[in-house]
This record gives C-alpha cells, structure tokens and sequence, in this order.
C-alpha cells in the first residue's frame, strides 16, 4: 500500500522546490537588470562609432564584446540556489517513488515534474559547459516555476498504484524515454522562442529602430546564432530518445493491447510531434528554412508535444487516458 | 576547374541540391524538372508538415476503427456537419485516399531521394578525399606557419597527428576526411523508415485480428467462426491461422480500496490441436503465445448465472448471461432471451450492479466494481421476441415493439432468488461468474517493423553524433627559405567543437614538428 505520509513530504519538497526555483529567477533577473544598466552606458558608445563610420553601412559594435563583465553576486547566488533547487526537486522524486513502491513517473503530475526536472538538468549541464550563459536563467526559470505550479496544482494525483495496464517493465522505460525527450524538446521551445525573440530584436536595430517590449528584451539575450545552435543541439540529444519512447511505447502497446500501433490519440499526437521535429531537422538543412523558420517549427513541435500530454490526457477519450 | 574542385571539397553530404534549371531544348525537360521537384528537400519538408497538419483530425475527433459507437454518436450531435465530415474522411483519418496520397508521395519521394544519395556515398566512400582546395586561408578554420623541416618530416608529422582520418598526400598536399558514419547512419535511418512501411504493409495484408467473449468454463478455438468480431488483412488466408484453443477456467481483477484495478488475471487452459492441455495466466501485459498467434486480455465483466423455467416447471435456459459495463463501478447492463418457450416468449431487460447501492428514489446504482453485494434487476416482457423473423439480432439489444411489460416496477433478485412471472413461468439468479475478452492477433510484419525500428534508432545516432569533417595540409617549400605549412579544416556541423579539434590537431602537429 501506499505510504500517505512519505507520499506528502514528497509534495511538500516538490513546493520546496519551486519556491527555490522561483527566488533563483529573481536572482537572475537582477542580475540582468544590474548589467542593463550598465549597457545604456555601452549603448550610447555603441551609437557614437556608428556616427564616425559614416558613409559604409553602421556597424553596430556588439554589445557583449564592449562590456567587461564582473561576476555579479547576485547572479552566482542565483546558480547556487538552482543547483539547490535541483537537489530538492530529485529528493522530492525519489521519495514519490518510495511513497508510490514504483518509478515516480506514473501520472501527469509525477510526469510534469520529472520533466520539468529534465529541462533544469539540462539547462544546468549547459551552463556548466560554458554553453550558454547562467543569465538565461531568468528565460528559463518561469516557465519552469510556472509549469510545474500548474502541475502541482491542476494534476495533483496523491501517490498511488498503477493501473494494471500501466504496470510493465516497459513502463519504466518507455516513459523515461518521453519524460527525458519531453524535457528537453520545451527547454528547447523555450530556447527557439528566446532566438526568435533576440533575431527580432538584431532586426530591429539594424533597422535602426528603438526595439519596443517584448523584443527590447532581446538586449539580453545571448546572440541570436547562440540560442540557434543551442536549441538545436538539444533537439538532436532529444530525437533519437523520443524515438526510441514511441518504439518502446509500441512494443509495450503490442503486449498490453495487442497491436503496436492503433493510431489512439496519444499515438497520433506523438506521431505529429516527432514527425514536426523531424520537420524542423529537415529545415535546417533546407535552403531558405534555416533559422527563423526552422524556429518555428520546433515552436510548433513543442506546441504538438504539450497537446499530446496535456490536451489528450484531459480532453480526449483513448486508451491512455489513465491520469 | 578550380572553381568546382572547391565546390566538391565543400561538399560534405548527399544532400540533393536545391533544384535549378534544366536545359533548354531537352524533351524530358519538364518530366526531369517534376521529378527533381520531387525529390528535393523542399518538397520532402512540405510532405512532412502535410503528413502533420493531415493527422490532426485524427488526434482530435473519434476514429471508426478504433470507436465506431463514438463515431456514430458524433455524427447524431452534428447532424448537419457530421455526415459532411464523414464523407472528408474525417472518421476514418489514417486509411483516407488524402493521408494515403500524402505518405505515398513521401515516400515515393524518398526513395527518388535515396538512391542517388546512397550511390554518392558509396562513391565518396570509395573515393580518396578531395583536393586542397585554393586557398586554405579562406576555410572556416585555417592555420600557417613556417618550420625548417623537410616536406616529407611535416607530412609525417602531419600523419601522425591524424590518427584515425582517411588520408591521402598528392605531392605536398594532404588531404583528410573522417566521419563517413554519418551519412552511413543518415542512409540507415531513412531505408528503415522504407521498411518500416514494409512492415506495416505486411501486418496489414496478411494480418488478422479476431475478438472474442467468453464466460467462465467456456473458450474458444482459433477459427474465424469462432470470433465475434473479426478484422482480416485484405490478403489474409484462413489457413495461416494457428490451430489452438483457449478455455476460460476462471477470471480474477482485484481493486483498491478506491475502486481503481490492480489485477486482471484470466486462468485459462489452452491446448494446440490434439496437443495436451496446459495452464496460463493471461493478464494485461502478459498474453498467451501459441506460435505466431497471440492472445491478449482486453476486456472483462460479470456474467449472471441463471436458469429459466417455463410455466410447466421445465428448465429452458441455464446458462451465464454476460452484461456489458457502463460505468467504472461496473453498473452493467444484459438482455436474457427465451425464445423456445411452450407458452409465449419472454424477455428481461437487466442491470447488474456488483456492489449496488440505491438512491432516494429507489434508483439501483453500483458503488465499487468488486463483488460486494451484486443485485440482477429485471424488467420483464412478454410477446413476440422477433428472433423468428430470420433478420439477425444482438443479444445485446432487446425489441419490444411486439411485447408487453410485464410489471410496472423492475423486480431486483439477490442470488439465490426467484422471479415469478405472472403465467407461471420463473427466472432464479443462482450466483455470480465472470467473463472476458480475448482479442488474438497474427501480425507476419511486426518483426520486419521492430527491425526498422532497431534500424532508425541506431541510424540517427550516428547520423546526429558524428560529426563529418575534412582537413587539409599544403607544404609550401621555398627555394633556400623556410617551409611554410598551410592547414585548414571544414566541418559539416558544430564548427566549435570542430574549432577545438582543430586548434589541438595543429598544436600537436606545431610541437611534434617544432621538437626537433
Ligand atoms: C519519410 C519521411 C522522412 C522522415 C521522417 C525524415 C526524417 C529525417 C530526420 C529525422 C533527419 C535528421 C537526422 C539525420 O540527419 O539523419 C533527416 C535528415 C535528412 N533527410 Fe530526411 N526524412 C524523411 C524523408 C526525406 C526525404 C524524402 C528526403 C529527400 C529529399 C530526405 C533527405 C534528408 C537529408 C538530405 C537529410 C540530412 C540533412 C542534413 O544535411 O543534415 N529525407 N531526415
């Protein structure tokens, strides 16, 4: 039987979690906001060279080679309380487990959390890789905070049994495989909505015009190729592993239904979903689909992803609709 | 000439080029330019938003094959848009004339694709990686310095800094290529999507799929008569059907105390024709193998034990009337029958609830799906049953536009009880059994299609991981000078981490040169 009370202190460090995850948010976006002040001033140098070139076409200095950045303390505190975060949020999963006596990853709000943990996972690795720098962290911070808000309060599910169909070695596997997919592919939807922003945001000012809110948020994104390489190299890591989930979720299908593949709605979005990343790989290397185009696809295959999880798991009648 | 080997040197994959041209005067030109127009990328990226954009009905509205009750109670909510949607297909997304348009054209367009691109990359693999091309300097990465070594010390030092590349030295060039895996696991990747589609076709000409009820102590055998419901592949032969048969010893589910399942267990015994009979427990995720036939648990219910006597007292019917499920609780509804009666005919119309529980208006409802406290209420009816008439009936449906209603209020039996009909004749509701759903599927493509899939697996991660790249070396030796070495490198993708190879590949080949 379940074990209610390990079951609760699993819940109450998942809220942990979230508040941490929330305060690091802070933390980063402050430090933004320190280093936006600072830019004005970078800007308005920026602005005078334009002048002196006159005659060729402006050359607008990029701002990251101008300013000298200081390790702002604000900035460290909030990778700290991330790193923090992160431990609270894994704590919180294998406890589930415990609570649960399975794979903490049995219905929507134990998968939304295990994914969402997926998306952190990943963000802190690229960071720590020096891919990207920690300031994305206030991008990528809310969505979290707010996804998994939504799950902690909408999908609330007390730990558990499974249903019996549910309740298959394949289980473990299968659904690894798509919450480790799922994680990655929205932080990279996250990241392609973030490029599509900062390439609005260079259009703007090679137009020579002041970028209004949302796309004057760009100045504080990384450069636009950055965020594209970024967004793709997390959708290579994530194909072959959502692939993989939809194969080990048809073989599991063929022994728990009898068929590996009935075109269910769950199948039929996971279909669309990795057919539209496989979309968007083809874009990038189609002439005139590279970048902003190709962004949108993966914006969509991630739209695709969270219907399949969230619309058909709620809305749809079908043969996974077990949460 | 120059001009072109740099092309070919830049060249680092199959991909089709963007389509141009053709030349004028030429009187397949435009059969040319169509069919180029096919196979090109552009068109490949158009298919697959089209086969995306096409599966959305299919995600979001019911399917016959797989609901034909919600299909039909979709189609009389809407009455005016329903029947329009059904003639677009859109019940029936995935075996439409459009899906099948769209994912024939693309695979068609696929295999255009495929074999050009798989003879190019058997050829590049043959080949000798290409030229120096003419200027290093104006490569993505590029290196030059100038050393006192001989041509033939830089190149071997060069080599052995190259462990691992295809390499070949024109003179003083040396030209290097690795990652050829990539585009190997690119071509594996799309040929398995082309047998994947094998795979599927051949479940589904030479497949079956049968369905079949069984009550407790009966079974089945592995004939098409045998089946309620029956799905053939359109070139299916009843002789490849695997001689067996199943019979249904007893069927077990337990619950939570919540009413959620936790087990559904069919102990069935099963034998092979004329073989000896053995035990199984077929559960969800656990089916019954006999050969290439599997048998699966889908579905399970109660099935009343009752017997039926006429007005003289003769037992006509003693048997398990399975009722179907209605709700998760398991409230389930039956219809008895019984046509071969002296007097006149009669009929029930029947709500099983396993544990009941009745509402203030006296209406019966069940509250658990277990078997805590089962009542069979009946309605009765007398008349013509209308079996007779020759046109087939569900013994699932009850017509009683040629009977009366017996009594004004259902009569609810506990087992053990009786119910007397006014002419004499009884039902008694002797206990509680079970029945389950079977489903057998014979699928001679599923193995064709699991390796397809071991197929695209492994070939998008070589196709993703392995990076294709090409460097080269060109040793420019000048009259009683120095030797300059020119090295320059190329990379289809992640030019960092290629950068970072790079730069240690010329430091290696600076120190090990400089050394001596
Ligand atoms: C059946 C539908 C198809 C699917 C699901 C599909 C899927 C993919 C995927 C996932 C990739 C990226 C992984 C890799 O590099 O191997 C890819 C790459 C590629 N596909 Fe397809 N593909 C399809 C049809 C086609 C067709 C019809 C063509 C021919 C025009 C084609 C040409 C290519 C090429 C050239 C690449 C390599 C792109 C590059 O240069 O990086 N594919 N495909």
């Amino acid at each position: 039987m379940p074990n209610q009370a390990l079951g609760q202190l699993g819940d109450a460090l998942l809220f942990a979690a979230v508040v941490v995850y929330a305060l690091a948010m802070l933390g980063f976006a402050g430090e933004q906001a320190s280093r936006k002040a600072r830019r004005a001033v970078t800007a308005v140098r920026a602005e005078s060279k334009v002048l002196l070139g006159a005659g060729g076409p402006p050359v607008l200095v990029p701002e990251e080679t101008v300013t000298v950045e200081r390790p702002s303390r604000a900035g460290r505190f909030a990778l700290a309380l991330t790193l923090c975060g992160w431990f609270i949020h894994v704590t919180s999963l294998v406890i589930r487990g415990f609570a649960a006596h399975r794979v903490p990853w049995g219905n929507m709000y134990e998968f939304s959390s295990a994914a969402a943990l997926v998306a952190v996972t990943f963000f802190l690795v690229l960071v720590a890789r020096g891919t990207v720098e920690r300031g994305l962290g206030a991008f990528v911070m809310l969505p979290v905070v707010l996804y998994l808000g939504l799950a902690a309060s909408v999908l609330y599910t007390a730990a558990g049994p499974l249903v019996p169909a549910l309740n298959s070695y394949w289980i473990k596997i299968h659904v690894a495989a798509a919450v480790t997919a799922s994680g990655s592919f929205l932080l990279s939807g996250v990241v392609a909505l973030l490029y599509l922003l900062r390439s609005r945001y260079d259009d703007r000012l090679a137009d020579r015009q002041q970028p209004r809110f949302p796309v004057s948020l760009g100045a504080q994104l990384p450069p636009a190729a950055v965020l594209d390489r970024v967004s793709y190299s997390i959708i290579a890591f994530a194909f072959p592993v959502w692939t993989f989930a939809v194969i080990a979720g048809a073989i599991w299908a063929e022994s728990a239904w009898g068929r590996y593949w009935g075109w269910d709605p769950k199948e039929t979005w996971s279909f669309i979903t990795w057919v539209l990343y496989a979309g968007y790989l083809h874009a990038r290397a189609t002439a005139g689909w590279k970048g902003r185009k190709a962004a949108w696809v993966a914006v969509a295959a991630a739209g695709a992803l969270i219907i399949d999880y969230y619309v058909v798991n709620i809305f749809v009648v079908g043969l996974h609709s077990y949460a | 000439m120059t001009i072109q080997s740099d092309e070919e040197a830049s060249r680092l994959s199959t991909q089709p080029k963007p389509v141009g041209q053709t030349r004028r005067g030429d009187p397949l030109g435009p059969l040319r330019m169509g069919w180029r127009q096919l196979t090109s990328m552009r068109t490949a990226l158009l298919l697959l938003f089209l086969l995306a954009l096409a599966s959305v009905p299919g995600g979001f509205l019911p399917q016959r094959r797989l609901n034909p009750l919600r299909v039909t109670q979709y189609i009389g909510t809407h009455q005016t848009l329903g029947p329009l949607m059904d003639r677009l297909y859109l019940f029936d997304v995935f075996s439409s004339p459009w899906f099948s348009a769209i994912y024939l054209l693309l695979f068609i367009s696929l295999v255009g694709c495929l074999l050009p691109r798989t003879r190019l990359h058997l050829r590049a693999m043959r080949t000798k990686p290409p030229k120096v091309p003419r200027s290093v300097a104006k490569l993505p990465v590029s290196d030059r310095w100038e050393t006192t070594q001989s041509t033939d010390e830089v190149m071997a030092r060069a080599k052995a800094s190259l462990r691992g590349w295809r390499l070949v030295r024109r003179d003083h060039e040396l030209s290097a290529e690795r990652g050829y895996l990539r585009e190997t696991g690119n071509l594996v990747f799309h040929v398995s999507l082309v047998v994947l589609l094998i795979g599927i076709a051949l479940g589904a000409f030479g497949g079956f799929k049968g369905t079949v009820l069984v009550v407790d102590g009966k079974g089945f055998s592995n004939t098409i008569a045998s089946y309620d419901d029956l799905q053939p592949g359109r070139r299916f032969s009843p002789s490849s059907l695997v001689p067996f048969s199943v019979q249904l010893d007893a069927f077990e589910a337990t619950y939570a105390p919540d009413g959620k399942a936790l087990t559904f267990d069919a102990h069935v015994h099963w034998a092979r024709l004329g073989g000896v009979s053995k035990a199984y427990d077929v559960r969800v995720n656990h089916p019954l193998v006999v050969g290439a036939a599997k048998t699966y648990l889908i579905g399970h219910g109660y099935a009343p034990h009752i017997v039926v006597r006429d007005s003289t007292g003769q037992v006509v019917d003693d048997r398990l009337v399975p009722c179907l499920p209605q709700t998760p609780e398991f409230l389930s509804t039956c219809v008895i029958k019984e046509p071969n009666t002296t007097g006149q005919q009669f009929g029930f119309r029947a709500f099983f609830t396993p544990t009941t529980i009745t509402d203030a208006e006296g209406r019966v409802g069940s509250s658990f799906p277990g078997l805590k406290n089962p009542v069979l209420t009946l309605t009765a009816f007398v008349g013509d049953l209308g079996v007779d008439g020759g046109t087939p009936q569900s013994v699932y449906s009850l017509d009683t536009t040629a009977m009366k209603r017996v009594d004004t209020q259902a009569h609810a039996l506990l087992p053990g009880q009786t119910y007397r009909l006014p002419g004499g004749a009884s039902l008694t509701y002797v206990d509680t059994q079970q029945w389950a759903t079977f489903q057998v599927t014979q699928d001679p493509g599923k193995i064709v299609a699991l390796i397809a899939a071991v197929g695209m697996v492994g070939g998008l991660l070589l196709s993703l991981f392995v990076r294709r790249r090409r460097l080269w070396v060109r040793v420019g030796v000048a009259e009683g000078g120095p030797t300059t070495v020119e090295v320059g490198g190329l990379a289809r993708t992640d030019a960092e981490r290629f950068a970072d190879e790079f730069a240690g590949i010329v430091t290696q080949m600076r120190t090990t040169t400089v050394r001596e």
